[in-house]
């Protein structure tokens, strides 16, 4: 009897059918396994018509039409879909904006000269901030500037009549437009507040007005939060140069002290990075017998220490469980956001340590250890020999690493791949204009078990580049191009003779990382650039972005500020919003008319690509190239 | 109350409303609040399935499902004990508890998966269409689709001959608009 193999149903990647293998073999539940037994979910909750704002509730609207029509309060399925929608782009932006808000403190503390082993690696960089802040600098030494610069930084999160200063980043005709609209942001947190202010029972009851704010929310993480997190990571850790580097799980070694260091900041990976190189350190773990000591990144931290430093980066989102399932992970050392906290059930199969680091994010059956930046290396060397002492831990019969890696290039921030161009974005823009490449795409997100794992991200990414369309990407889709070898110099082997041959003149791949999921502000400075040089506003570039696989508020956000800057974006999964038809109808389609950019759901990434392309195709005709 | 529990499963999104009604209707406290806490705990006797997968919800098929209550029963057939009964024409199959020894042959004939079994392990369980209850079955007055519903073979009948007659009036009526036939 031929016993059906869920593993390659649920995962394209060939490192997680092993591991998957692996799981139903020892028994170990995974996120794939709980979401069949969520099936079949809620369909109030999947079309968004069911609210618990109110204890008069919870309350579901009858999509069709019998039983009850309003909420209680009177709130219709329009005002329902839209106060979660908001709810949901509140959540993300606070997340990408509160790890913006870190960083910042971060780069306070260094400015004080209590930074501890955390320093200005990219000067130059913080001096361009400083200016843009309209920093005196004349006659001032780096660290009096540093200092006002760094609580220039810091009060955007509590201001309360804007503008944020890097919103003034996009086109002129961007902001004239924001202004127009009334959704030019006041202050970081203000928005977030307000979002929840006008979601509470009785407050705004207009779907538009609460999308508009949606819009403004997003606008003040994209143009905000995030970007502030990308900029001040880049003075901190270093603006990201190319780089070559390894990912998927074969990056686990057998003989080595194997830490993964998962979540989203980078003040914890990068101290991590350094504690392991700790002669001391690295001593003991070779007297417990290791060879070395082997930290490899998942998700957005592994995204920042891949492009700063080539570390290894072992998997995407939903390969957290796996990691630990090859039965050679020491320690799981975590931050905030994307860790399911099913984490410490899957550890406590295997001798893994999960270690939680932030007093935001804690996790039942973790072992917490509380890192402070201002001891930053003395903590993440605690953690470290936390690890370390745990390799004598290790059985090796539970041991099973596939072996399955790819080499990728990455490292591209906008500085770099302009530094790829000869210093300027001119051979980029007359590779577009002669239709060598034909545009642009940003396809970022995350990974959802409802999708078979990167089938529609590579897939995707493969569509486009085959029609001469150069990608950029992050976060976990970026992940998953590594994975597949499309971030190779080879891969351009793989796009269309257009981008193939700009490819091979620039010495670049046709797939560019970016970084993470903050990173996703390094595509938008990357548009306004490219609008700026073109004279036209970023609407008509010939450029689409995707998250083909997403699952967060985050992408709810990041989705959100992408059409708020005027780009086309693809959905890949569907979002909670069908249960209203005019909400709908105005993200997908009035929204263009508002602020220039729109979504689609497509859930066939072939469909996807076409899309995108037939938009990108309709650019170029519209700007006469 | 005599009657029949009809599905309309395109009406189902899987809210499990039905699922919870059920476990609280057949609970001691028979008060959602209270019934979450008991021992033992309380158990559903309709279940809601995926019929056929689809990424938008509305084009998904789910439904719930419990007992049909046949008439020739295969459970009451199979019973060695004669713990289940038909009780009137359109009305329930029921198990007397007290009888079953557990042997779950029941389980085993019925075509339609619909009886499980208790906690304790002692009895079967299966849907009794809320026979002692004042109203309509439970999971009928929780589903706020109407995917559910309570009525006998008769009015169902009438309903549906209603309905097909008015998509044939409708036709009738155009066809003598356009003139093809007099």
């Amino acid at each position: 009897m031929r016993v059906k193999d869920r593993a390659s149903e649920r995962s394209s990647d060939l490192a997680s059918q092993f591991m998957l293998r692996k799981a139903e073999r020892e028994g170990i539940e995974t996120a794939w396994d709980r979401l069949e037994k969520q099936q079949p979910q809620c369909g109030f909750g999947q079309l968004g018509i069911c609210c618990r704002n109110c204890n008069m509730g919870p309350c579901r609207i009858d999509p069709f039409g019998e039983g009850p029509t309003k909420g209680v309060c009177g709130a219709t399925a329009d005002i329902m879909v839209a106060r979660n929608l908001l709810r949901m782009i509140a959540a993300g932006a606070a997340a990408h904006s509160d790890h913006g808000r870190d960083l910042a403190h971060t780069f306070l503390l260094v400015a004080e000269g209590k930074g501890n082993g955390y320093e200005i690696k990219d000067q130059d960089k913080m001096m361009a901030l400083a200016a843009e802040y309209g920093i005196e600098t004349q006659g001032r030494t780096k660290e009096e500037i540093a200092l006002d610069l760094a609580k220039a930084i810091y009060a955007e999160f509590g201001k309360q009549e804007g503008p944020i200063q890097f919103t003034r980043r996009a086109p002129e005709k961007r902001v004239e437009l924001w202004q127009k609209l009334g959704v030019d942001p006041r202050g970081i947190d203000r928005e977030i507040v307000e979002c929840m202010h006008r979601t509470h029972i009785g407050v705004d009851n207009d779907y538009t007005n609460l999308i508009l704010h949606g819009i403004r929310t997003s606008i003040s993480d994209g143009w905000g939060g995030s970007m502030i997190a990308t900029d001040l990571s880049d003075v901190l850790f270093g603006t990201p140069e190319p780089v070559k580097a390894v990912a998927n799980l074969g990056v686990l070694k057998e003989d080595e002290v194997n830490i993964v260091v998962h979540g989203h900041e980078p003040t914890l990976s990068e101290m991590i990075v350094a504690a392991a190189s700790d002669p001391e350190l690295v001593e003991l773990a070779k007297k417990h017998g290791a060879e070395g000591i082997n930290v490899v990144g998942m998700c957005c931290t592994g995204n920042e220490i891949l492009m700063r430093h080539g570390i290894p980066i072992a998997g995407n989102f939903l390969q957290q469980e796996l990691a630990i399932i090859t039965g050679a992970v020491e320690a799981i050392v975590v931050d905030i956001q994307c860790i399911m906290p099913s984490l410490p059930d899957v550890a406590a199969c295997f001798h893994t340590k999960v270690i939680s680091t932030s007093p935001k994010a804690k996790f039942p059956g973790a072992t917490h250890i509380e890192f402070e930046e201002a001891r930053g290396y003395e903590i993440a060397k605690e953690i470290v020999k936390t690890a370390v002492d745990n390799f004598p831990n290790r059985s090796a019969a539970k041991v099973s690493i596939p072996d399955v890696k790819a080499e990728c290039i990455v490292g591209f921030s906008l500085e770099a791949i302009l530094k790829a161009l000869g210093g300027s974005l001119d051979p980029l823009i007359e590779a577009i204009k002669s239709g060598a490449i034909k545009g642009i795409a940003g396809v970022v997100g995350c990974n959802n078990p409802k999708v078979k794992q990167d089938y529609n991200h590579v897939n995707l990414v493969k569509e486009l580049i085959k029609n001469d369309i150069l990608v950029v990407n992050g976060g976990c889709n970026a992940i998953a191009c590594a994975k597949a070898g499309l971030m190779t110099l080879e891969a351009a082997e793989q796009a269309g003779e257009g981008l193939k041959g700009v490819c091979k003149k620039l010495g670049i791949p046709p797939v560019l990382h970016m970084g993470s999921c903050v990173d996703n502000s390094r595509i938008l400075m990357a548009l306004a650039a490219m609008a700026k040089a073109l004279g036209v506003d970023i609407p008509d570039l010939p450029v689409a972005g995707a998250a083909p696989e997403w699952m967060s508020e985050k992408a709810v956000s990041i989705g959100t500020y992408f059409i708020s800057s005027g780009v086309f974006t693809v959905l890949g999964t569907v979002p909670p919003v069908l249960g209203s038809a005019n909400v709908t109808k105005l993200l997908t389609e009035g929204a263009e008319d508002v602020v220039g950019g729109k979504f689609a759901v497509e859930t066939d990434p072939f469909k996807a690509a076409q899309l995108m392309i037939d938009h990108i195709m309709a650019k170029r005709r519209a700007l006469g190239i | 109350m005599e009657g029949n529990i009809f599905i309309d499963p395109e009406r189902c999104l899987a809210c499990k409303s039905c699922e919870l009604a059920c476990a609280v209707e057949h609970s001691q406290s028979k008060v959602l609040f209270q019934a979450i806490f008991e021992e033992p705990r309380p158990q559903p006797l309709v279940k809601v399935e995926l019929v056929r997968e689809a990424p938008i919800a509305l084009e998904r098929l789910t439904s719930p499902l419990q007992c049909r209550h046949c008439e020739d029963a295969p459970c009451i057939a199979v019973c060695p004990t004669r713990a289940l009964e038909k009780r009137g024409i359109e009305g329930p199959v029921l198990v007397h508890e007290e009888l079953c020894i557990g042997c779950k042959w029941c389980v085993l004939v019925c075509p339609f998966g619909v009886i499980g079994l208790r906690r304790d392990g002692k009895a079967i369980i299966k849907c009794d269409l809320c026979f002692e209850r004042e109203g309509e079955p439970a999971c009928v007055e929780a589903c706020p689709t109407k995917a559910l519903r309570f009525m006998t073979v008769a009015e169902f009948g009438r309903e549906r001959r209603r309905k097909a007659l008015a998509e044939l009036q409708r036709g009738l009526v155009l066809g003598k608009e356009q003139r093809l036939w007099r």
